[in-house]
């Protein structure tokens, strides 16, 4: 069933963090929460994880109301928070116990549990120093390896790769994917080529609304509905080549490019590949040689700038 | 194990990695046992063989011992983010808060268990009222209740230590020694009133070695009510308006 999130409302005094949103998250799905700061992606998790309650709306987990039954809903969830809170003065292994016992693991699986955790996150060599000591990435596995201890059906993790250095990141970003193959996810960042690579959909958040939903791919062309083409045509005259591109149908319009020679940039509604075939067409019939056809992608930058300044 | 004992073990094991117990049991028996055998009217002076006066010094260190102990409880979960990490396990408020009483009653009882040498020193030195000894014994311990109550229930009010320890003894110090005084100074209902109010009438009775019911409700429910805030204060998050 995965979540289901119906016309959540969160406000704090005037000010409404999340507005009225409604979303779902199929199961063994990795979904990824865009949106600048403040844009109301941990309030959203906070209340998914039944640490706070909303003001309006209700979020189903596995079918189960937040209001109903918090104790199963919370066994069913493993949560990295924001900043990785843990107890620095604890010493990895410790944690990790006190961790699987919370979760009600049971006695004679606990060993076995913090073993197999040990492993997946590579915490062998560091696992008997105190976490105070530990480096931010090594703290970073403790946070995952306490979330997915008890072998959660759904993983909620805020930011996890804020402040490692991009070795790091691309470790446990390979380790979600992993991870990924069978559980839930729900994942915040501001790394926009991270929820590329790892999430199967997108949600952006600007102000406590959604303002996008879907995968990289149809965001991109939902953003800006056309898309651009880089054209290099040599041994042509430009004035020619020119009025040529623009009768072909589907070109919206055409650009010579300043500084490079023969180059255009073309403007063009969906149907990409027929005026590509056009072109090169074109380019036969009049002997012209077709040095470099580009299309071009809208960056998800571009998108999620366009969708959050107002 | 349940979560209380699981949260509770947990908070013991660091208060003794952090030093955190060493330092504040040794305080507290230097102290009591500074007062109690070598300065003013130390134990010697009484005539005959009772703990009376270590009693009466345990009243006031544990006064300021206890919110020494309570004030990181909450306070510390809250500034380092751990409660979110803790209370979206399938930890609720009430036990966060009673795994927390549970880890602070601990330390105290391994703090008394610590005077224990007192008793047996006065035992070789004349006959004790054993009785006496055990009501005043258990007059402590239930006193400490009260005392952790109030301090835990201070400590979920901020994320402050140092505001914590301060409110603690601030709340404390009306039921140690202002309402004794307001009780002094007023008459009728009103001055009933304050002197139940106190824990002093309530404490010097026992540890005098009278076991009265009254004496043990009282410090029960202000235990019972000061838990029951600091679990309302934690929940307060969770409100639907």
């Amino acid at each position: 069933m995965g979540i289901v999130v119906e016309n959540l409302t969160k406000t704090y005094g005037t000010q409404k963090a999340v507005d009225n949103i409604s979303f779902q998250v199929e199961t063994g799905e990795i979904l990824g929460f865009l949106g600048p700061n403040g844009a109301g992606k941990t309030t959203t998790m906070k209340i998914i994880t039944t640490f706070m309650a909303p003001s309006a709306g209700d979020v189903k987990v596995s079918g189960i109301s937040i209001f109903d039954d918090q104790e199963t809903i919370k066994k069913k969830i493993g949560y990295l928070p924001e900043s990785n809170p843990l107890y620095q003065d604890m010493p990895v292994l410790e944690y990790l116990e006190f961790a699987a016992l919370i979760q009600q693991v049971p006695k004679e699986k606990v060993n076995g549990r913090i073993a197999e955790m040990v492993h997946l996150t590579g915490l062998n060599s560091e696992k008997h120093k105190k976490i105070g000591e530990l480096s931010k990435g090594f703290k970073q596995r403790v946070g995952l390896a306490q979330a997915l201890i008890h072998d959660p059906e759904i993983l909620i993790l805020d930011e996890p790769t804020t402040g490692l250095d991009p070795n790091q990141i691309v470790e446990i970003r390979n380790l979600i994917k992993e991870i990924g193959r069978e559980k839930t996810i729900i994942l915040s960042t501001h790394i926009l080529p991270e929820v590329e690579e790892t999430c199967d959909r997108i949600l952006i958040l600007n102000n406590g609304k959604i303002v996008a939903n879907g995968t990289s791919q149809t965001l991109r062309q939902r953003a800006s509905g056309n898309q651009s083409i880089r054209l290099q045509i040599l041994d042509a005259e430009p004035d020619v080549v020119l009025p040529g591109l623009q009768n072909i149908d589907g070109v919206l319009s055409v650009d010579f490019i300043a500084d490079e020679p023969n180059t255009f940039m073309l403007l063009c509604d969906e149907e990409n590949e027929k005026i590509r075939r056009e072109i090169f067409g074109m380019c036969v019939s009049n002997n012209w040689f077709l040095s470099e056809m580009t299309p071009i992608e809208t960056k998800l930058e571009d998108i999620f700038r366009e969708l959050t300044m107002n | 194990m349940s979560t209380y004992l699981i949260i509770a073990k947990r908070e013991v094991a660091s208060f003794f990695d952090s030093l955190t117990a060493y330092v504040l049991i040794t305080v507290f028996l230097g102290l009591s046992g500074f007062f109690t055998w070598l300065y003013g009217s130390d134990i010697f002076f009484v005539g005959q063989a009772s703990l009376q006066s270590f009693f009466s010094v345990a009243y006031w260190s544990l006064f300021f011992f206890i919110p020494a102990l309570t004030m990181r409880s909450i306070a510390e979960e809250k500034k380092s983010g751990t409660i979110e990490m803790l209370l979206s396990k399938p930890v609720s408020d009430y036990q966060l808060v009673m795994g927390k009483f549970i880890a602070d009653f601990e330390l105290i009882l391994i703090a008394l268990l610590l005077t224990l040498p007192y008793y047996i020193t006065v035992s070789f030195l004349g006959p004790v009222d054993h009785g006496a000894v055990i009501c005043g014994y258990l007059g402590m311990l239930l006193m400490s209740a009260a005392l952790i109550g109030i301090g835990i229930f201070s400590s979920s009010l901020t994320n402050n230590q140092i505001v914590a320890f301060l409110l603690s003894l601030f709340i404390g110090l009306f039921f140690i020694i202002i309402f004794d005084v307001l009780a002094g100074d007023s008459t009728g209902a009103f001055a009933q009133l304050f002197s139940y109010l106190s824990i002093s009438t309530h404490y010097e009775s026992m540890s005098r070695g009278v076991i009265d019911s009254r004496d043990i409700i009282y410090f029960l429910s202000l235990a019972g009510l000061s838990v029951f805030s600091a679990t309302m204060v934690l929940s307060k998050r969770k409100i639907v308006e």
